[in-house]
C-alpha cells in the first residue's frame, strides 16, 4: 500500500467512522452480550454470572416456553401463505386497469400507516363478542351464533391472523411493483398462443415475479416470528395462553421476570430458527427463483 | 488536518462532559430528584405534600437547602430497572408493593435500617400489615405512603329491588353465594319480567332455560373485574407458599377456593357469563359492571370509591368485609401500599430518607391519603381526618387493614411468574378447562422447580460474598 493509498484508507474510515461506530455501538455489541448473557444468570441490574448451559437446559423443560413456540409456529404457518395469497391477489386486483385506481391502491395502503396500537385497539373493538363489527356483519350474514372472538380459546390466534391480513400494505405494494415489471410483450405472445388466465399466471406472472415473492416469503417469515404488538396489547398471551407468542414469552422472562440470562437464550434460539428457516427458503429459491437480466 | 480533527472531537467531547456535570455543586440547594407513579389527583395529592415540604426549608448535614421535584412516570419498574442499570436513578421512588422484593433480593434498593435508627422510626407507629410490606429478609428497604386494603363493595339499589336488606352484608360464602343468586336476574324469551336464579334453578329445566333467556343482572362474578385472581385461596385458609422454600398453589384451601370460582361457571354457563361479560365497559368508565349496576357486588379496593363518585354518582353503596368460607376467617383482605425506596446510586440518599421521613409525620400522611382518598398507614390519627374524608366508607377498610388476617402480596422472587401461573390456571378452571386440584398442582411443580432454581442463585451469590 502507497502512502496515498494509506491516507486514502484513513480518510474512508474516518468519513465512515460514525456508521461504523454506530453499528459497533448498537449492532455488533448487543448482540455479542446478548450471545454471552444467554450463558449467565442476568438480572439487569446485578452483574451476569455465568452458569453455562443452565439456561438452555431449563428452556427444553419449560412448558411455556413450548408452548409459545408452538403458538408461533401455528401463527407462521397460516400467517405466510394466506399473506401470500391475500397481497398477492389484491396487488393483482390493484394492477388492473379501472378508473380511480389511484383511490383503491391508497385504500389498501392506508392501513399499514396506522400506529400498532391505535390499530390493535380498533380491532379490539371489531372482535368485540356483543358489540363488534365483525360479529354484526356474520350475524347479519346468518351466522347466529359468531365466536367471541379474543376470550376464545380456538378464535384468539385466527382473530390475530385477521388483523394482520389487514395490515399487509407494504407487500402489496412491492408486489405491485413486481407485477409492473412483468414484460407485456411475453403476456401478449401467450395471449396470441391462445393461454387463458391461469396459464399466464402460472408460466409468465409468477416466474417473473419469483424474485419479488422470494423477498416477501423472507420477510414474512422474520416478521411472523416476531409477532408481540397485537398479542400484547389485545389480549396479554390470553386467553389460556393461545396466544403466548415466542416474542412474547421472550419479553415477559426479560423485563418482569428480570431474566436477561433466560431472555437471551430464547432470543438465541429464535435466531437460530429463523436462520435455519430462511436457509431452507435460499435452498428452494435457488431452483426456482427467476432473475431475468441476471 | 489531522490536527484540526482532533481538536474538533475534543471540543465535542467537553461540551458533552459540560453538559452532564453537575449544576449542583455551586449551588446551596440540593436537588432531590422524586419518581411517582400515579398521575391525576393522586398525583396533584402528592405535589401537596412536596410543596409543604420544600415550603419547610429542610437542609441537610451541610446546611444546604433540599428541594424535592417529583416528575410522574408511567411504567416505573421498567423505567426504575433501566434507570438503576445505567447508574442513573432518581433519589426516591415510589413502587409497588411486589416490587420491593424483586428490587430488594437483586440489590437494587438502598437498605434504610440505620436510617431509620436515627430517625427515631419505629414499627409501632404503624399498621402492622404496612411495615411488614417493607421489610424483606431482615431488613427495611422503604417507608409506605397510601395503602389500600379490599373489601366486599354492593349496591344497595339492587339489595332492595332483590328483597335483600341492603344493611346487611352476607356473613360467610355460602350466604354470599345465595345472595348472588337472588341477585342474579335472567330475561327468558317471551316474558316481561325477569326471573332471578334463585326462583329458575328450582326448574327441572332450569339449565336449558338459563340457555334460551339473557342474563341481564349479576350478583357476583369472580371475573369482575377479575384482579387477584391468585387470592382467592385466603379466603378459605388457603396461602400461596410457606414463606421460605415451598411452594403451596395446591394446598386444600386454595383447592377449595378454585372450586368455589368454578362454581359460578358451572352454576351460570360459561358462554352465558361471557355473553354477559362482553356487554361490559372497561373498568375507569361508566359502563364498568358494578357502576352501571350490571354486576351487584364486587371484591375492590379502597379507590373504587374514587370510581363510584366519577362515574357513578350518587349510587347507593356499602362496603363490609368480603366474607370467608364458612364465616371461620374474620375480616380476610389483601393490604398492599405504595413504597417510597432509595435505590442503589441515588445521588442524594440522606436527603432522599429526609423527605421519606417527612412524608411519614402524621401532617403530611394524612395530607396525601386524604388527597388520594385512602386511610392513612400509620396508628396515631387525628381525630377530623375522618370527619374530613369523602369517602363515607372509609373506617371499614382501616379496620381490614389492623386485621390479622390482612394478607399482602407474597415476598417471592418470582412472584411475576408465579402471578402469570395462577392467572393461566384461575383461566382454565373459569373456563371449565380442568379441574382446580389438578391444574393448581401443575402450578405447585413448574413453581416449586421455579423457586428451587432461584434460592440456588441467591445461595450461590452470596457465597462469592
Amino acid at each position: 500500500m502507497t502512502k496515498e493509498e494509506k491516507r486514502e484508507l484513513i480518510k474512508g474510515i474516518l468519513f465512515t467512522s460514525p456508521w461504523l461506530l454506530g453499528f459497533s455501538i448498537f449492532v455488533i455489541y448487543p448482540v455479542a452480550a446478548s450471545f454471552y448473557y444467554s450463558f449467565c444468570y442476568y438480572s439487569v441490574i446485578q452483574p451476569p454470572r455465568f452458569i453455562g448451559l443452565l439456561n438452555y437446559k431449563d428452556l427444553l423443560t419449560d412448558p411455556i416456553f413450548w408452548k409459545s413456540l408452538w403458538n408461533t409456529f401455528y401463527f407462521v404457518i397460516f400467517m405466510i401463505p394466506l399473506g401470500f395469497v391475500t397481497s398477492l391477489s389484491l396487488a393483482m386486483l390493484l394492477n388492473t386497469k379501472v378508473r380511480g385506481m389511484a383511490f383503491y391502491r391508497m385504500v389498501f395502503f392506508v392501513p399499514s400507516l396506522v400506529p400498532m396500537v391505535a390499530g390493535s385497539i380498533l380491532w379490539m373493538w371489531i372482535f368485540n363478542g356483543e358489540y363488534g363489527l365483525l360479529n354484526n356483519f356474520l350475524i347479519k350474514m346468518g351466522i347466529p351464533n359468531p365466536p367471541n372472538w379474543l376470550v376464545d380459546v380456538n378464535f384468539a390466534k385466527p382473530a390475530i391472523i385477521i388483523m394482520c391480513l389487514w395490515g399487509l400494505g407494504q407487500t402489496i405494494v412491492i408486489y405491485l411493483a413486481g407485477l409492473q415489471d412483468v414484460p407485456v410483450a411475453l403476456i401478449e405472445a401467450a395471449e396470441l398462443d391462445g393461454a387463458n388466465w391461469f396459464d399466464k399466471l402460472w408460466n409468465i406472472t409468477i416466474p417473473m415475479i419469483s424474485p419479488v415473492i422470494y423477498f416477501n416469503v423472507i420477510m414474512a417469515i422474520i416478521g411472523s416470528f416476531q409477532i408481540f404488538s397485537q398479542a400484547y396489547i389485545m389480549t396479554g398471551g390470553g386467553p389460556q395462553r393461545s396466544t403466548t407468542f415466542y416474542a412474547l414469552y421472550l419479553y415477559q422472562t426479560a423485563f418482569e421476570d428480570l431474566r436477561m440470562g433466560y431472555a437471551s437464550a430464547m432470543a438465541w434460539i429464535l435466531f437460530v430458527i429463523i436462520l435455519l428457516l430462511t436457509m431452507a427458503v435460499q435452498r428452494i429459491s435457488k431452483e426456482s427463483v427467476y432473475y431475468h437480466g441476471g | 488536518m489531522k490536527k484540526v480533527i482532533v481538536l474538533l472531537f475534543a471540543t465535542i467531547l467537553a461540551f458533552q462532559l459540560a453538559g452532564c456535570a453537575d449544576k449542583e455543586q455551586n449551588s446551596d440547594t440540593v436537588k432531590v430528584v422524586y419518581w411517582e407513579k400515579w398521575s391525576g389527583f393522586e398525583a396533584d395529592a402528592m405535589q401537596a405534600v412536596i410543596d409543604l415540604f420544600n415550603s419547610r426549608k429542610f437542609t441537610n448535614k451541610d446546611g444546604k437547602l433540599i428541594h424535592v421535584e417529583m416528575s410522574t412516570v408511567s411504567e416505573i419498574d421498567r423505567r426504575l430497572l433501566t434507570a438503576v442499570a445505567g447508574g442513573n436513578p432518581p433519589d426516591v421512588a415510589g413502587v409497588w408493593t411486589w416490587l420491593v422484593t424483586a428490587y430488594a433480593e437483586k440489590g437494587a434498593l438502598l437498605p434504610i435500617d440505620d436510617h431509620l435508627r436515627e430517625a427515631a422510626i419505629t414499627e409501632d407507629r404503624y399498621i402492622p400489615v404496612f411495615w411488614e410490606i417493607c421489610k424483606y429478609k431482615g431488613k427495611m428497604w422503604g417507608l409506605p405512603s397510601t395503602p389500600a386494603s379490599v373489601a366486599l363493595h354492593w349496591n344497595k339499589r339492587l339489595f332492595r329491588e332483590a328483597g335483600l336488606d341492603p344493611n346487611v352484608p352476607p356473613s360467610s360464602i355460602q350466604e354470599f353465594d345465595e345472595m348472588a343468586e337472588k341477585l342474579t336476574l335472567i330475561k327468558l324469551p317471551g316474558q316481561d319480567k325477569a326471573v332471578s336464579f334463585y326462583e329458575l334453578k328450582g326448574k327441572p329445566d332450569h339449565e336449558d332455560l338459563l340457555g334460551q333467556g339473557t342474563i341481564i343482572q349479576m350478583g357476583f362474578l369472580p371475573s369482575e373485574p377479575g384482579w387477584w385472581p391468585w387470592s382467592w385461596g385466603y379466603w378459605f385458609g388457603g396461602e400461596l407458599w410457606n414463606g421460605k422454600e415451598k411452594v403451596t398453589a395446591d394446598d386444600p384451601g386454595n383447592v377449595k377456593a378454585y372450586e368455589w370460582v368454578k362454581s359460578y361457571s358451572d352454576k351460570y354457563g360459561v358462554d352465558n357469563i361471557k355473553k354477559f361479560s362482553s356487554s361490559f365497559g372497561t373498568f375507569a368508565s361508566p359502563q364498568n359492571a358494578f357502576l352501571s349496576s350490571k354486576v351487584a357486588m364486587v371484591r375492590e379496593g379502597v379507590w373504587m370509591y374514587n370510581f363510584i363518585d366519577k362515574y357513578a354518582t350518587g349510587m347507593d353503596w356499602d362496603a363490609a368485609p368480603f366474607p370467608s368460607d364458612g364465616g371461620k376467617l374474620k375480616d380476610v383482605t389483601y393490604a398492599e401500599a405504595d413504597i417510597l425506596v432509595i435505590p442503589i446510586g441515588a445521588r442524594h440518599p440522606d436527603e432522599a430518607f429526609k423527605f421519606i421521613s417527612f412524608v411519614n409525620t402524621q401532617e403530611a400522611m394524612e395530607l396525601l391519603c386524604e388527597g388520594q382518598r385512602k386511610f392513612t398507614p400509620l396508628k396515631n390519627v387525628s381525630e377530623d381526618f375522618y370527619a374530613r374524608h369523602k369517602n363515607p366508607h372509609i373506617r371499614v377498610f382501616r379496620a381490614l387493614a389492623e386485621s390479622p388476617n390482612a394478607f399482602t402480596t407474597p415476598k417471592m422472587v418470582i412472584w411475576q411468574e408465579y402471578l402469570r401461573e395462577m392467572s393461566f390456571a384461575y383461566e382454565m378452571i373459569r373456563d371449565l378447562k380442568a379441574e382446580p386440584e389438578e391444574v393448581l398442582s401443575d402450578v405447585r411443580k413448574t413453581m416449586q422447580k421455579r423457586l428451587e432454581r432461584e434460592l440456588e442463585m441467591s445461595k450461590r451469590a452470596e457465597e462469592r460474598r
